[in-house]
């Protein structure tokens, strides 16, 4: 395994009283397509200045390439950032707009023009070289912020909720296309998003952030199938969670008791500790031929109707706090009002301990 | 009923822009006169007391000192305008809003009041009297105003711009001249023209600190202690022309500034 191209070493940060990133440590893999998702607030958006140079931390330092970079100002570090408002120089062309990195390194104008007519290229505006910037769609214009950044080569490539200001149809498309345009320059990403749908289509590498710490990390299949606390539970995805608490343990088995019932789950566990039973709504299962774990009856309080799918809501008749989430297949016969058996898969249960 | 009242409307429209434009009218119209008096009836139009203001060299050397100290001063003002606004709106400074006050307040005091504290301290530090006196005194009068106009039109939404040639490599000094210069060129522009136009016609200051070069008003004022003539109304004219060019520059630059 080589070194990491960055390595963000305990960094904490205050903003005057508030503390705002407390001791995060993150290390990003050179070619990787890494997403920092979690709410507004979390310190997302901090430690990706952070990384640009905008921010100096107060605690902790940041290494890129190995060097330290922790005070260096943006200028001088190999990282460029695409902004949220994409920062466009308004009174330069698209074309001077791109080169306007390789202008300040010095390189001549033909050489200039000709490799920022290839990043526009890239990103599929090449005839817009000579339009100004207010010429452009706001997908446009996100474009040549990207083409911007790209074309002087940085070692890492900040983006700052780069989607958040175009309207869903093209926020989908963006997407696809930006992790088209990151396996083709092979650029390490680092995106930021509080969007969890657009952070399991584009993530290599996904970091759940909250209140200032990473609550998680890994691919985005482990951190959706098998999140490690409640938190990314609940942000990366829906889940219905049940409370619980250790009732019995043998060696590979251990017995919780829930508002809904006795579940037996394949770990051991001490005794008497509480703990979270998170399900997924697509592995709920409503009605009478249900999986290998009961989970007691519910009235189903609201149907949603969303295409391809039932989005099911259901109060649960043991325990009238608890709601079940359920996803069920756009054929199934269920109304407001119907009383159902609940039911899931012991391997389907992903346990929280906190 | 709705007639009479739309009639006396426009009545008192009229009376209000007359009470505002006949001085001007009247001495526009008179700056025309063939004879020797600015009084009725008249008896133009003709261009001799409008060749008579330009071969004398008094007066068309008062023109030219005017135009310098307009240009030269105006530059000087738009330049520490420009640069106070961006220091101010970029940088947390202790006592931001009081030091903004401050180099405001030269607004709210009087001509006399600013000329008389220069001729006291210029007589104290022991510059002469002069054009270049002249000149400060109106960088004085013409800096808050300067910095008011561009410090209003300095948004947030410039920050990240400049952060963004910042972050793709540019020196602070770059960032400056490339970035937020044009960007701001509007503002900087109609901080100009307005910085021209009150200078142009300053009377007061001028009077105060210039001695034997001295500028257009003040060569006007001594022009009119003998008397009234058709030529005073002439280089009055040229004045007020000067002046209405300045002004609809200064409104086309703010004009173009809103359509963007």
């Amino acid at each position: 395994m080589t070194a990491p191209l960055v390595d963000i070493d305990s960094v904490s940060h205050r903003f005057g009283q508030q503390t705002v990133l407390k001791s995060v440590s993150l290390k990003i893999e050179p070619g990787s397509y890494t997403i920092l998702l979690g709410p507004s607030g979390s310190g997302k958006t901090t430690l990706l200045s952070i990384l640009g140079g905008f921010v100096t931390p107060s605690e902790g330092k940041v290494f890129i390439r190995g060097v330290d970079c922790t005070s260096l100002p943006p200028a001088k570090r190999p990282t460029t950032t695409v902004f949220q408002d994409y920062a466009l120089f308004p009174h330069m062309s698209v074309g001077s707009n791109v080169g306007f990195g390789l202008r300040m390194q010095g390189v001549d104008g033909s050489t200039r023009a000709a490799r920022a007519r290839k990043a526009l290229a890239l990103v599929g505006l090449a005839s817009s070289f000579d339009k100004k910037p207010h010429q452009l769609s706001g997908g446009q214009r996100q474009r040549v912020a990207l083409a911007r950044a790209l074309v002087i080569e940085p070692a890492v490539l900040l983006l700052d909720e780069p989607l958040g200001a175009l309207d869903l149809k093209l926020r989908r498309q963006m997407q696809d296309e930006l992790k088209a345009i990151q396996k083709r320059v092979g650029t390490a990403f680092i995106h930021v998003t509080h969007d969890q749908e657009e952070a399991m289509a584009l993530a290599d590498h996904c970091v759940v952030m909250n209140d200032g710490r990473i609550e998680d990390e890994g691919p985005p299949e482990r951190v959706y199938a098998r999140p490690a606390t409640r938190f990314s539970a609940t942000f990366m995805g829906e889940s219905t969670i049940l409370a619980g608490t250790v009732t019995e343990a043998s060696d590979r088995t251990s017995t919780v008791a829930t508002p809904v019932g006795q579940v037996s789950l394949p770990s051991a566990l001490p005794v008497g500790s509480a703990v979270g039973l998170a399900i997924r709504p697509e592995h709920l299962v409503l009605g009478a031929a249900g999986g290998g774990v009961r989970l007691g009856s519910a009235e189903v309080s609201d149907v949603v109707f969303q295409g391809s799918f039932k989005r099911v809501l259901a109060v649960s008749v043991e325990d009238p706090s608890l709601q079940f989430i359920a996803r069920l297949p756009a054929w199934a016969a269920v109304q407001p009002g119907d009383t159902v058996a609940v039911s899931c898969d012991t391997d389907q249960i992903i346990l929280l301990m906190d | 009923m709705r007639r009479i009242v739309r009639i006396v409307s426009w009545l008192y429209a009229l009376a209000v822009y007359g009470f505002i434009f006949l001085p001007v009218v009247v001495l526009v119209l008179f700056s025309l006169q063939s004879t020797s008096f600015p009084i009725p009836p008249f008896t133009g139009p003709s261009l001799r007391w409008y060749d008579v203001v330009l071969s004398d060299t008094r007066l068309t050397s008062a023109l030219v000192n005017s135009l310098l100290v307009a240009s030269i001063s105006s530059l000087a003002a738009v330049t520490l305008g420009f640069l106070s606004a961006w220091g101010f709106a970029r940088f947390v400074l202790p006592g931001s809003g009081l030091l903004r006050g401050l180099i405001t307040l030269p607004l709210t005091v009087s001509y006399l009041i600013i000329g008389m504290g220069l001729l006291v301290l210029f007589n104290w530090a022991g510059v002469p009297k002069s054009l270049l006196a002249a000149g400060i005194g109106h960088v004085v009068i013409n800096l808050p105003l300067c910095f008011a106009i561009i410090y209003s039109q300095m948004g947030d939404h410039q920050i990240n711009i400049e952060r963004a040639a910042r972050d793709l490599g540019a020196p602070e000094w770059k960032v400056l001249l490339l970035i937020t210069v044009p960007v701001m060129a509007p503002a900087i522009f109609a901080g100009f023209f307005l910085s021209m136009t009150f200078s142009w016609d300053e009377f007061v200051i001028s009077f105060l600190l210039t001695r034997f070069d001295t500028t257009l008003p003040v060569e006007i004022w001594n022009l009119l202690r003998s008397g009234l003539n058709p030529k005073t109304n002439a280089v009055g004219s040229l004045v007020f022309a000067v002046s209405i060019v300045l002004v609809v520059l200064f409104e086309l630059t703010l004009l173009r500034r809103r359509k963007a």
